[in-house]
C-alpha cells in the first residue's frame, strides 16, 4: 500500500470574473518509507495539492488516499496519521517554544517524553530558547520548532510544504539531514520546495507547473532524460556572451547557469563555436561539454510546455 | 558579469557599525563599490545583512563608523539618500490593491518625477515588460514572476545611481529568475549600481564582485573566481558553507 496515492485530481478556483485551474488532472504515488519532491515554481499547484491531501480542501474531481485512508469518507483517520508543516509559519507566536510543543503534543493525545527521540536531534537545537516566544524566533529557528511540531505525535505520513524558501543555505542543508533520518525511521515524506538543488536529495521527484505534472522520476533518470549535448561556456564578457550565443545558428537554448552559461544547439561543432566567438571579440574563452543538471531538463520541459500552450 | 566598471565610488562603508545595547549587529564593515557594479551582499540569516543594508538606505543611524551612499553621509543626509536610491525587497514591494497602472504613477509620484516623464515612462515601462494589455489588472491577479519584474522596473523609475534587492528572486521558476538577472545586467550596463542580497548561491556566481558577512563582520570579499580559488573550492556554495558554519551567534 503507497502512503500516498493520487489519481486524477482536478481542482479549479472560480471568481466573478474567470475560473483558473489549479490542478489539472494530477495522478502520482509516494512509496512507504520514501522521500517525494514535488518542484515547480510558485502558483504551479503544489499548495493545493498539500491542502486536499491533508484534507482541508477538496478536489473538483478525481480521488486520494494518504496512509490507505480516503481524503474525503476518512479525513478523520487521515488527521490523526499526519504530520502538516504549511508554506507559512503557523504556530502560536504568543506561545513559547516549549508551550507549543507541548500545545500540539496534547491535541494529539500524547506527550513530548513519549515521542521525543523522534524530534531529539532537532530540539536539542531549541531547548536553549524553549521559553522564548515563537514569533521571536529567527527564520531557521521557527522551522525546526514547525518540525517538531508536526513530528510529536509520530505520524506515517509527513507534509512539507517550501519548509526551506527564504532560509540560508547553511539552514537549508541542516533541514535536509534531519529529511535524512526521519526517513531512516520509516516516515513517508512529500516535501516541495523551488529549489532546484534540493530536487536531487529526493528518492523521487515530480516536475509540477501550472497545475501540470511535466515529469515523474528518480532525479539521476530526470539528468539523463535531457536530449541532445549540453556546453558550458565562459569568456571574459559573460553578458555579451549570452547575447552572441543567442545568435548563434542552430542554437536552441543558451541560459546563465552560475559562472557559465549552459548552451545546446543541433550539431554544434566546438571548434566552430569557438571560432565564431574569438570573431566576436571574446578572450579566455572554455567551452566544455557538461552533464545536464536537473534545472536544465526543467527549463527544458516548461519551454516546450510554453510551446504548445501557445499553438 | 559585466567586467568593466569604472572607478567612480557609488557606496562606501568605513568601519560601520550597530550596536543593540550589547549586542553588534553589524561590527565595523568597510567597502567600496563602484559605479555599474553588481555587488552581492551574502551572509547566513542573523549575520547582519539587513541591519547593514538599513544603515545604508538611511533608515537607521549607524553608532560608529561611517558610510556614504550615492554622494552622500548615512548618518547626516539620510532623506537624500532616499531620494537617490532605489528599493525592492521580496516581502514587500507594490501595492497588490492598485492596478499595474497605478502603482507605477504613484512611485513615479513618490520621487517626484514630472507629469510628462511620467506618461513617457510609462509606455516604455510596459511596453518593455509586455505589459501594456495588463495595465488596468490589479498586481496580485498578475503571476509572482510578472510582479517581480514590475517592482524591479518601478524601483529604477527615478534612475538611482543605486539600486537595493533585498532577496529578490524567492519562489520563481528558473527561467523567470533567470530573465530578471538579465534586467540586472541591464541595469548595470546602463551604469546603476546594483547592491543585492539572495540564498541562491548560483545567482551569487553572476554578481562582479561579492563579500560574506559572519557574526556581523565581513569575513571575505572578492570577485567570484576570486573567493573560489582562494578557498580552493569549484563553487559558492562551498565557500559560503564553509564560511557560515564558523558562526558562533545564533541567528535570531
Amino acid at each position: 500500500m503507497p502512503s500516498v496515492l493520487v489519481k486524477n485530481i482536478h481542482k479549479s478556483y472560480t471568481t466573478k470574473k474567470e475560473s483558473v485551474v489549479a490542478l489539472n488532472n494530477i495522478s502520482l504515488e509516494v512509496g512507504k518509507g520514501e522521500l517525494f519532491g514535488l518542484i515547480g515554481p510558485d502558483g504551479a499547484g503544489k499548495t493545493s495539492l498539500f491542502r486536499i491531501l491533508t484534507t482541508v480542501l477538496l478536489a473538483d474531481s478525481g480521488s486520494a488516499t494518504v496512509d490507505g485512508f480516503d481524503v474525503v469518507t476518512n479525513y478523520r483517520d487521515i488527521r490523526k496519521r499526519i504530520g502538516y508543516m504549511p508554506g507559512k509559519f503557523s504556530l502560536y507566536q504568543d506561545l513559547s517554544v516549549e508551550e507549543n510543543l507541548n500545545f500540539f503534543a496534547t491535541i494529539f493525545g500524547t506527550t513530548i517524553q513519549e515521542n521525543y527521540h523522534l524530534i531529539k536531534d532537532i530540539y536539542v537545537q531549541l531547548e536553549p530558547f524553549k521559553k522564548r516566544y515563537a514569533g521571536q524566533l529567527s527564520g531557521g529557528m521557527k522551522q525546526k520548532l514547525a518540525l517538531c511540531c508536526a513530528l510529536i505525535h509520530k505520524p506515517a505520513v509527513l507534509f512539507l510544504d517550501e519548509p526551506t524558501t527564504g532560509v540560508d543555505a547553511v539552514s537549508r542543508k541542516e533541514f535536509w539531514n534531519m529529511l535524512d533520518h526521519l526517513k531512516a525511521q520509516g516516515l513517508s515524506i512529500l516535501v516541495s520546495t523551488p529549489y532546484m538543488d534540493e530536487a536531487s536529495l529526493c528518492d523521487r521527484i515530480a516536475l509540477i507547473q501550472d497545475g501540470k505534472i511535466l515529469l515523474t522520476n528518480t532525479p539521476n533518470q530526470i539528468s539523463n532524460s535531457f536530449s541532445g549535448n549540453l556546453l558550458a561556456i565562459k569568456s571574459d564578457k559573460m553578458y555579451d556572451l549570452l547575447h552572441d550565443l543567442r545568435k548563434y545558428p542552430n542554437m536552441s537554448a543558451a541560459n546563465i547557469f552560475g559562472e557559465t552559461i549552459h548552451f545546446s544547439g543541433d550539431n554544434t561543432s566546438i571548434p566552430e563555436l569557438d571560432n565564431y566567438l574569438k570573431l566576436k571579440n571574446h578572450s579566455n574563452i572554455v567551452i566544455q561539454k557538461i552533464e545536464p543538471t536537473i534545472e536544465d531538463v526543467f527549463m527544458n520541459l516548461m519551454l516546450s510546455n510554453n510551446a504548445s500552450h501557445e499553438q | 558579469m559585466n567586467n568593466e566598471i569604472n572607478g567612480t565610488v557609488v557606496i562606501s562603508a568605513n568601519n560601520l557599525t550597530k550596536k543593540y545595547g550589547d549586542f553588534i549587529a553589524t561590527n565595523a564593515i568597510t567597502f567600496n563599490v563602484f559605479k555599474g557594479e553588481i555587488f552581492g551582499f551574502l551572509g547566513a540569516n542573523g549575520a547582519g545583512k539587513t541591519t547593514a543594508m538599513r544603515m545604508l538606505c538611511g533608515l537607521i543611524e549607524p553608532t560608529s563608523g561611517s558610510a556614504s551612499v550615492a554622494g552622500f553621509d548615512v548618518s547626516t543626509q539620510p532623506e537624500s539618500i532616499k531620494r537617490n536610491i532605489g528599493y525592492m525587497s521580496q516581502k514587500f514591494s507594490l501595492y497588490e490593491d492598485l492596478t499595474v497602472k497605478e502603482n507605477i504613477r504613484f512611485y513615479a509620484g513618490i520621487y517626484g518625477l514630472s507629469e510628462r516623464e511620467i506618461s513617457e515612462k510609462m509606455k516604455n515601462l510596459l511596453e518593455k515588460l509586455h505589459l501594456t494589455d495588463k495595465q488596468s489588472v490589479l498586481v496580485n491577479a498578475l503571476p509572482l514572476g510578472w510582479r517581480q519584474k514590475l517592482s524591479f522596473s518601478i524601483a529604477i523609475i527615478h534612475d538611482p545611481a543605486v539600486v537595493f534587492l533585498d532577496e529578490p528572486t524567492g519562489g520563481v521558476d528558473p527561467i523567470t529568475r533567470r530573465e530578471f538577472w538579465e534586467m540586472i545586467y541591464d541595469a548595470a550596463a546602463n551604469g546603476t549600481t546594483v547592491f543585492v542580497t539572495t540564498h541562491y548561491m548560483d545567482e551569487a556566481e553572476y554578481c562582479n564582485r561579492l563579500s560574506i558577512m559572519v557574526d556581523g563582520r565581513i569575513e571575505a570579499m572578492g570577485t567570484p573566481s576570486e573567493l573560489k580559488l582562494d578557498f580552493e573550492v569549484n563553487s559558492m556554495d562551498e565557500v559560503f558553507l564553509m564560511l557560515a558554519r564558523k558562526a558562533v551567534r545564533q541567528a535570531d
